[in-house]
């Protein structure tokens, strides 16, 4: 008999149906066997994600591009731009020492985009708070588990190109 | 289920018991009979009735169990309770209207006919309708029924105000739409109360 359709029952035949495909009370046994399987699945996901990087090779041809003039950023300014794909934003700061630095924009953390905060001279992270050395793009605080991706730069007369993205050694 | 119905004819049962004895057989619970024959009148007469669960629509041994321990599954059939959750506090023995279930006080726990549900799910009949000679107890076509028997199946039971209406029939006399039961007509402490 379908659930309601004696609206005056009382709560318990809803609760705890005689019914067996209406019961929702959870036996230990199934709670059980619900973490036992969800645990399984988070084992095979791990592995998973274990395999893949073993098999992924880094990548090693990048292409160039060119980011503006030099001279068109002065000390503690930023310019946005997108390398090695459309989809990969990056950031390039004039540090006040008046060194040029270019990271991957994304958090190590959870790709989050980071900001220069020119006041501390450091790039944050608003989301949980994680802070990277603009000098090195190490972890200064916060959750990230990783230096933030380095950009490689050159300067061909005036003009700025990157041209390869390092991956950050740099310690935490 | 494959287009078969449960049905107990008490008019054609001979007391030989081989229902029990078939139902103890079961591996699911070897030794223990779930199945009851009955004397309908003791004093008066040898007659007997086999007494399989009806598997009610709204079975009320279910409705009463405090531990939630009794279900009746999508197929229908109301199981014996579900050995974690049954406390043996006899609730369901007092209510069913058809005297089914009983507790098992060595293993606390209520067992009672469940139709052999791991049989009658795979196309077979119940144990005790396999070797019912008589066919008091039957698992047939409703058509087969119908062409061989007398009497007609009734699944509507009436307990005073209480109608009871259940998945397993029970061959009535040809003029007999509902069976009504007055159980004081039952009760043997009454004396000959309504048995003129």
């Amino acid at each position: 008999m379908p659930a309601g359709s004696k609206p005056d029952k009382p709560l318990w035949t809803e609760e705890f149906s005689v019914y067996a495909s209406e019961d929702k009370f959870v036996l230990r046994r199934q709670f059980t066997k619900f973490l036992v399987l969800t645990s399984f699945g988070m084992l095979a996901g791990n592995v998973w994600i274990l395999i893949k990087s073993l098999v992924r090779r880094p990548r090693t041809a990048f292409p160039e591009l060119a980011i503006g003039r030099a001279s068109g950023i002065a000390s503690g300014e930023v310019k946005l731009f997108n390398y090695p794909t459309a989809n990969d934003p990056c950031i390039l700061v004039r540090t006040p020492s008046g060194r040029l630095a270019a990271y991957s924009q994304k958090c190590t953390h959870l790709s989050c985009a980071v900001y220069y905060a020119r006041a501390e001279n450091r790039l944050e992270c608003p989301c949980h708070e994680g802070y990277f050395s603009v000098e090195d793009g190490s972890v200064l605080q916060g959750p990230p588990p990783r230096a933030l991706p380095k950009i490689e730069l050159e300067t061909r007369g005036e003009q700025l190109y990157a041209i390869r993205v390092v991956e950050n050694r740099a310690r935490i | 289920m494959f287009g078969r119905e449960f049905y107990v004819d008490p008019s054609r049962c001979i007391g030989c018991r081989s229902c029990i004895a078939a139902c103890a057989e079961c591996d699911s619970h070897r030794g223990v009979s779930m199945i009851h024959v009955d004397y309908i009148d003791r004093p008066n007469s040898i007659a007997t009735v086999p007494m399989v669960c009806m598997h009610c629509d709204e079975p009320t041994c279910a409705m009463v169990c405090p531990a939630d321990a009794i279900k009746k599954g999508e197929d229908g059939v109301v199981r014996s309770a579900l050995k974690p959750r049954c406390i043996a506090c006899s609730n369901c023995v007092l209510a069913c209207p058809f005297g089914i279930p009983k507790v098992q006080l060595d293993f606390e726990l209520m067992m009672k006919c469940d139709m052999c549900y791991d049989r009658t799910s795979v196309g077979l009949k119940p144990m005790c309708a396999t070797v019912c000679p008589s066919q008091a107890l039957s698992y047939l076509p409703p058509e087969t029924i119908a062409e061989n028997r007398r009497g007609h199946p009734v699944n509507d039971f009436r307990f005073g105000n209480e109608d009871v209406r259940t998945m397993v029939s029970m061959i009535a006399p040809a003029e007999a739409a509902a069976i009504a039961v007055d159980v004081a007509d039952y009760m043997w402490e009454d004396g000959n109360a309504g048995r003129q």
